[in-house]
């Protein structure tokens, strides 16, 4: 098979391959690449809130309305061009079949398909900041009636937003029932669903939960661009429309996507932490009902973004209820992760570092989202700093420092080198050093009142005394930006130059480990079978301290066989 | 799909005897309805409010809605000989099949577009009031993809006529059904719901 690959033209192995690691490491590069144009686009409104009116380096004077176009462009590149390519469809592309023990995906050419269609979705996003009128500047939300109203200035830049928003949701539900199509039908002989990777699991019920909630709003931005360009009034109170309608359909997408992104970053933390402390999943099946569980919450949480937008106060009280309630399954799995490195033989590598630093700057986002959960606080701080550090809080350590943990664990997998050490030690201390600059000021700016949609707060007087935690700030975002210099090196000289990796340099038990650095087209040399769950670490009576998914099956040391499993837990 | 994964579910008891096109076919189905299923719930929320769209909805041409709701359940009819055919192995009959399918699905689209240019003429365009807005973006939605899944048929026709790929007969069917179901949805709701003031 592999032979038979090699032969194929140039184009055909890297531009329009089926092979899910070429189609993944196509989905990572995009998304790598759209995080420097979304790094920087923040780095421009921040400098401009820290030094009101000056010009910014390759900017120029950021306006109210360019101003409002980057934090618009910000949010949709790090939510749907960064966060989705890199945590859902490039891992999950990358991961999955390997790890169930198949050749590809089960249906290879419409995952390239959806990879284009990606492709395509970006370039119209580019497209949209070059028109007439420029780029969208109506909140990466796109509210109506500022989204409607050619008043606010919303022109053909939102028009091509919108289209743009709608490619890459057809894209990622093409890569959605790929996946899923994929761990139901193409695992390993052997392999139950409960001998499946924890991360398998994870980006299954992350793509369940994102084509259930998608649909809506795939129907909202049709009403949309119909407001916009024929004259109805769907969203629109004169018309007899509601502008609360589009806030629901959003938030019934935009709160469960918030679970999307979140489940693959826990499944690449669960691979990371048990390899690197050498112990069994703490709880798996207890992690696996959390996470559904969780799923099915993500449904009901969506109006506790809407407290103070003109909702049923009787509703406040029970989406309250339920945005507390869904912190009880991520617990219990924060909590999972937490005794698996308990009492473990901790090894502190640059994937191990990322994942403890992951879980600690996660939980001050968690913590401080039950402040926000609660309507009565919610009120006092709504649409202020310190929802933007509370959700950056949450985003930064799942869009950032998960994929980076995965990286620096996968890399020699995908692409048979090491990545270099000492750069990987810089690149930790800086990024975790000026996120917490940049975000840590902005709780206390949401306390003082710091409104997060005002371009210069120094036109207010009782902002003023807030000015130096702006400049703080800042200070940390373009520091952020510089901390990414050692990574980006990093990963170009050691893809070409770095230590040649084995196998399986983490001793790790799961199938990607059991065939070569990196692996061919076709992925294994011979069929894997499964005869045991995920995690075998420091088996009692084993020669060696871990027993891979894919060794043969030659004493009793499975306690319960598979198939007991499976029908232990079927209802 | 290669001999491997042949070898897997011979091999496993445990892994599903559904095939792959089946189960992917059944998710994207699934990712449908939460489409249809959101327009049609924002669409009920404004009907229950007001009770005055019936006098709107009494505009809309019943006997084309009807007739097109026969239309379309007919030609779900083509499609289930198509599938019968494709499980017996006979490509031809089940291509004649799809094609007739297909054929009814043109006619559903000739009938709309009536439909349309009547309406469109007659002044109810998208912006004379919410129906009409919901009326266009419900129907038209229905309209692209009964026009998808009339290049999709064709398609798989082409290849059953030459006896390949008579699995995928099946998957075109079960979405044809799907279209079906939500014009079942489609015509009471926006048709029927004159309320009495014809």
């Amino acid at each position: 098979m592999s032979a038979a690959h090699a032969e194929l033209p140039f184009w055909k192995r890297h531009l329009f391959s089926t092979d899910h690691k070429v189609i993944a490491r196509q989905y990572m590069l995009t998304g790598a690449l759209m995080a420097i144009v979304g790094g920087l686009f923040a780095a421009a409104f921040r400098h401009t809130l820290a030094w009101p009116g000056e010009s910014v380096p390759g900017f120029g004077v950021l306006g109210p309305d360019r101003y409002n176009t980057m934090v618009t462009l910000h949010g949709t590149i790090m939510v749907f061009w960064v966060a989705m390519p890199v945590l859902v469809a490039g891992f999950g592309n990358f991961l999955i079949p390997l790890m169930v023990g198949a050749e590809d995906m089960a249906f290879p050419r419409l995952n390239m398909l959806s990879y284009w269609v990606f492709f395509l979705s970006t370039a119209v996003l580019v497209a949209s900041l070059f028109v007439t009128g420029g780029g969208s500047g109506v909140g990466w939300t796109t509210y109506p009636p500022l989204s409607t109203s050619a008043r606010f200035g919303a022109g053909l830049g939102v028009d091509l937003w919108i289209l743009a928003v709608a490619l890459e949701f057809v894209a990622f539900l093409m890569g959605g029932i790929n996946f899923i199509t994929t761990a139901i039908n193409k695992r390993a002989p052997g392999m139950g669903l409960w001998d499946m990777p924890l991360f398998v699991w994870e980006e299954i019920v992350a793509s369940v939960v994102f084509m259930l909630s998608v649909g809506p709003l795939v129907a909202g931005a049709v009403m949309l661009l119909f407001d916009r360009n024929l004259g109805t009034g769907f969203y629109d109170p004169a018309a007899g429309g509601d502008p609360l309608l589009f806030q629901h359909l959003f938030w019934f997408f935009g709160h469960p996507e918030v679970y999307v992104l979140l489940l693959p970053a826990l499944g690449i933390l669960a691979e990371v932490l048990c390899a690197l402390s050498r112990k069994a999943l703490f709880g798996y099946r207890v992690v696996v009902w959390s996470t559904l569980v969780a799923g099915v919450l993500s449904f009901v949480v969506w109006a506790h973004h809407q407290f103070i937008s003109g909702i049923d106060p009787r509703l406040a009280s029970p989406f309250s209820l339920t945005t507390i309630l869904i912190s009880v399954p991520f617990s219990i799995t924060i909590f999972a992760f937490l005794a698996t490195l308990w009492k473990g033989s901790i090894r502190l590598e640059l994937p191990m570092l990322f994942a403890v630093a992951m879980l600690a700057e996660f939980l001050l986002g968690g913590v401080t989202g039950i402040v926000n959960g609660s309507a009565a606080a919610d009120i006092y701080i709504h649409d202020t700093y310190f929802v933007v550090a509370h959700f950056h809080y949450t985003l930064f350590p799942i869009v950032v420092l998960a994929p980076f943990a995965g990286v620096y664990y996968w890399f020699p997998k995908m692409t048979g080198r090491e990545l270099h050490r000492g750069l990987g030690y810089a690149h930790l201390a800086l990024t975790v050093v000026f996120f917490n600059l940049t975000f840590l000021p902005m709780f206390s700016l949401g306390m003082m009142g710091h409104h997060r949609r005002i371009a210069n707060p120094s036109m207010f007087e009782h902002l003023r005394a807030g000015q130096h935690l702006q400049v703080l700030a800042t200070v940390g975002a373009i520091g952020l930006l510089v901390a990414t210099v050692p990574f980006v090196v990093n990963v170009f000289w050691s893809a070409l130059r770095g230590r040649q990796a084995e196998r399986n340099p983490w001793r790790a038990t799961t199938l990607e480990w059991d065939t070569a650095s990196p692996p061919p087209h076709g992925n294994f040399d011979a069929p894997p079978v499964v005869s045991r769950g995920p995690y075998v670490y420091s088996p009692d009576g084993a020669g060696e301290d871990f027993v891979p998914q894919g060794a043969p099956d030659t004493s009793q040391e499975r306690a319960v066989p598979a198939v007991a499993m499976a029908e232990a837990v079927a209802p | 799909m290669s001999a491997h994964a042949e070898t897997a579910q011979d091999l496993d008891p445990r892994s599903t005897e559904v095939p792959t096109g089946r189960v992917a076919v059944w998710w994207f189905l699934a990712s449908e309805i939460a489409i249809f299923g959101g327009a049609v719930v924002c669409y009920l929320l404004f009907r229950l409010r007001h009770p005055e769209w019936s006098a709107e909805a009494a505009h809309t041409i019943t006997a084309a809605g009807a007739i097109n709701t026969v239309v379309l359940l007919t030609s779900s009819l083509s499609a289930v000989l198509a599938h019968a055919a494709a499980g017996r192995g006979d490509g031809p009959r089940a291509a004649r099949m799809l094609w007739y399918t297909v054929g009814g699905g043109l006619v559903f689209l000739v009938v709309k577009a009536y439909e349309y240019t009547h309406e469109i003429s007659a002044g109810m365009v998208p912006s004379r009031g919410l129906f009409w807005a919901f009326y266009f973006l419900l129907t038209g939605l229905h309209a692209l993809h009964v026009t998808g899944g009339m290049v999709a048929l064709g398609a798989v026709a082409r290849g059953a006529a030459r006896g390949q790929h008579l699995g995928r007969v099946e998957l075109v069917a079960i979405y044809w059904h799907f279209v079906d179901i939500v014009w079942i949805f489609l015509f009471p709701l926006l048709y029927l719901s004159s309320g009495g003031s014809r």
